[in-house]
């Protein structure tokens, strides 16, 4: 290898794939927000409606292009309305998480330093243990629901964007045009609100996207041990959990959901980091984590 | 470094001993009573105060909860009101199988890391860059417990080559010890692949970028201007110095492998801690969640100590990273 070449592999991806890359997320995405918007038009039929006797476990087929469950309900029509429930679950519990999320950080970023250490040390306690195990304690204290389920992951999430939101605030606090707003007499509310909110939308935004598809992957695991959203709302964590049973004379009910479940995350993740290098080239090539 | 060193294990005690609290009063404050999954529903009033007092949950939540904190200062974590026998068996019994799948896992997790990132930062924007970065993404994209399934259904169903749960075969007790242990490591390899495949990607990018930097200084170009082997610049100059970082990450990596663990043994009845744990959940064992709490509380303590003392070691430049201000995110695991 010649030294230039070397020099040159420094410089970034070439820009083809990061398009590739983003469109693929945005395809992937939008595609999935678009088959659960439309889920009663795309898939008319009600996902619970049991079947015919005669059609239980049937294998894929022209009738039922994806085949049917144990109960004879057709995989496509439950695939179909799953989306609704996973990117529910996703946009809403994300969203919550972020607003805490941004509200702690740059309280702990612009605020006095008893309150910076005091918000820290919460968001280390509550990030040095395993999420998982905090999401199972708190879905287990009352019988599962959908609000149950939103509220867990957003109160467990909200801690890394805490993180991300107060370092990037310390370091917008110092900029010119914040001593600037600040020298022109703004209060401490109109400064974090007009100044330093604007120059956090990046980091925001990849965070969200990177989260939506964590917050989707946690749902689906919380309806596969039958703590998450009950029958008859479709999940496809829980059909994947129904479809364990016949692993392998209905291949298809365990693999499918899988496999529309990964596309999902696999879209917001690529959604996410082309974002990231799009908006905050400083950022590339870090974690994965937002 | 002494001084440092106290410091961090005073505040990390006291974080643990907040977080147990916390969790022993949200646990009991939940609806749902734990003795009626230990006695039938017939017992009469009476029957069920003597019960009660004998398992500990009389009395007001203040008291249990200093009788609680007593008892576990002095080593007595109590006994399972599911099971009837001491939390400490309970533990013991699964604390080797989850060691022995965590630690497999960590060890094939950090082999593909470091092959990953040498590839990515070597190969940076060519078709096998991209075919490492898609296949690392789509791997963390995926629902680990499906991912399990998946090679239950392949490598086990279909192929026969690994069984499909558990953590010994059913006439183990039968083996002799070479054979018991061969037989846990053929049970081992599925778990373990599925731990270390989910989750690879997020440490391998740290350390890609880290190697980026790393390759970009110039005593690399001078190592390269001695004559020294592509080879050999890559390993001793680049990824030696690239791999400090990492080791921070690797501790606070930790908690998402706890996590991970957790659902791998869900899905493959791997006999550890995570099980223990979510079926103490189900059936409100106190005195198990709380041990189980403790216990991830402490390993995750000692484990981010390592390796901030690991680092410490290897790098005496570098002040202690105040865990304030490092980044580390933290990866569902599931």
């Amino acid at each position: 290898m010649t030294l230039p070449e070397t020099m040159a592999t420094v410089q970034g991806p070439s820009p083809w794939w990061r398009r590739r890359g983003l469109m693929l997320g945005l395809i992937l995405t939008f595609g999935s927000a678009l088959i659960g918007l439309l889920a009663p038009l795309l898939a008319p039929g009600d996902p619970a409606a049991l079947g015919e006797l005669s059609e239980r476990l049937a294998a894929p087929s022209a009738q039922h292009l994806l085949g049917t469950d144990l109960l004879g309900r057709d995989v496509l029509v439950r695939l179909v309305h799953g989306a609704r429930t996973s990117l529910l679950v996703g946009w809403v519990s994300v969203l919550a998480a972020m607003i805490c999320g941004t509200l702690v950080g740059m309280a702990a970023g612009l605020g006095p330093r008893w309150l910076d250490r005091l918000l820290m040390s919460i968001t280390d306690l509550f990030m040095a243990f395993p999420r998982i195990f905090l999401i199972l304690l708190l879905v287990s204290l009352t019988a599962p629901s959908l609000m149950l389920i939103m509220a867990v992951l957003g109160v467990t999430g909200w801690m890394g964007v805490a993180r991300l939101v107060r370092a990037e605030t310390l370091t917008l606090r110092e900029r010119e045009f914040v001593a600037a707003a600040r020298g022109l007499g703004l209060t401490p509310w109109q400064v974090a609100w007009r100044h330093i909110l604007p120059g956090l939308w990046p980091t925001i935004i990849v965070a969200t996207s990177l989260r939506v598809g964590g917050a989707i992957l946690s749902e689906s695991f919380l309806s596969y041990l039958g703590l998450g959203v009950q029958e008859p709302m479709v999940s496809w964590g829980g059909m994947i959990q129904m479809g364990r049973a016949n692993l392998v004379d209905g291949w298809w009910l365990a693999t499918l959901p899988g496999v529309v479940l990964a596309l999902t995350v696999i879209g917001y993740n690529l959604l996410g980091e082309n974002l990231r290098e799009w908006l905050d080239p400083r950022r590339q090539g870090g974690g994965l984590d937002g | 470094m002494l001084p440092w060193l106290t410091r961090r294990l005073a505040q990390s005690l006291l974080l643990i001993f907040i977080l147990v609290s916390a969790v022993f009063f949200v646990v009991r404050l939940a609806p749902g009573d734990p003795l009626n999954q230990v006695v039938e529903e017939e017992l009469g009033a009476g029957d069920r105060e003597l019960i009660r007092q004998r398992l500990g949950l009389d009395g007001s939540l203040i008291e249990q909860y200093q009788r609680w904190l007593g008892s576990m200062l002095q080593g007595d974590l109590g006994t399972s009101l599911r099971q009837q026998r001491p939390v400490t068996e309970i533990i013991g019994e699964a604390m080797g199988p989850t060691l022995l799948l965590t630690l497999t896992a960590y060890g094939l997790q950090l082999i593909l890391v470091i092959a990953s990132a040498l590839i990515m930062a070597t190969r940076r924007g060519q078709p096998l860059d991209h075919a490492v970065q898609g296949i690392g993404l789509t791997f963390y994209s995926l629902p680990f417990f499906w991912l399990a399934l998946m090679f239950v259904l392949l490598f086990s169903r279909q192929l026969g080559w690994f069984p499909a749960g558990g953590w010994e075969s059913p006439d183990a007790a039968f083996l002799s010890v070479g054979e018991r242990w061969l037989d846990r490591l053929h049970h081992l390899v599925l778990p373990a692949m599925t731990l270390a495949l989910g989750a690879f990607m997020g440490p391998a990018r740290y350390l890609r970028a880290g190697l980026d930097d790393v390759l970009a200084q110039d005593y690399i170009l001078a190592a390269r201007a001695r004559g020294l082997s592509e080879r050999r610049v890559l390993l001793r100059h680049g990824l030696r110095n690239a791999l400090m970082p990492l080791i921070t990450l690797l501790g606070m990596w930790l908690p998402n492998l706890l996590g991970g663990a957790l659902v791998v043994e869900v899905v493959f009845g791997w006999p550890g801690m995570g099980r223990v744990t979510i079926e103490a959940i189900w059936a409100r064992d106190y005195p198990v969640i709380m041990a189980t709490t403790l216990l991830t509380g402490v390993a995750v303590v000692v484990g981010s100590t390592l390796a901030d003392l690991l680092y410490r070691w290897a790098d005496p430049r570098v002040r202690i990273p105040d865990l304030s201000e490092s980044e580390g995110g933290a990866h569902d695991a599931s």
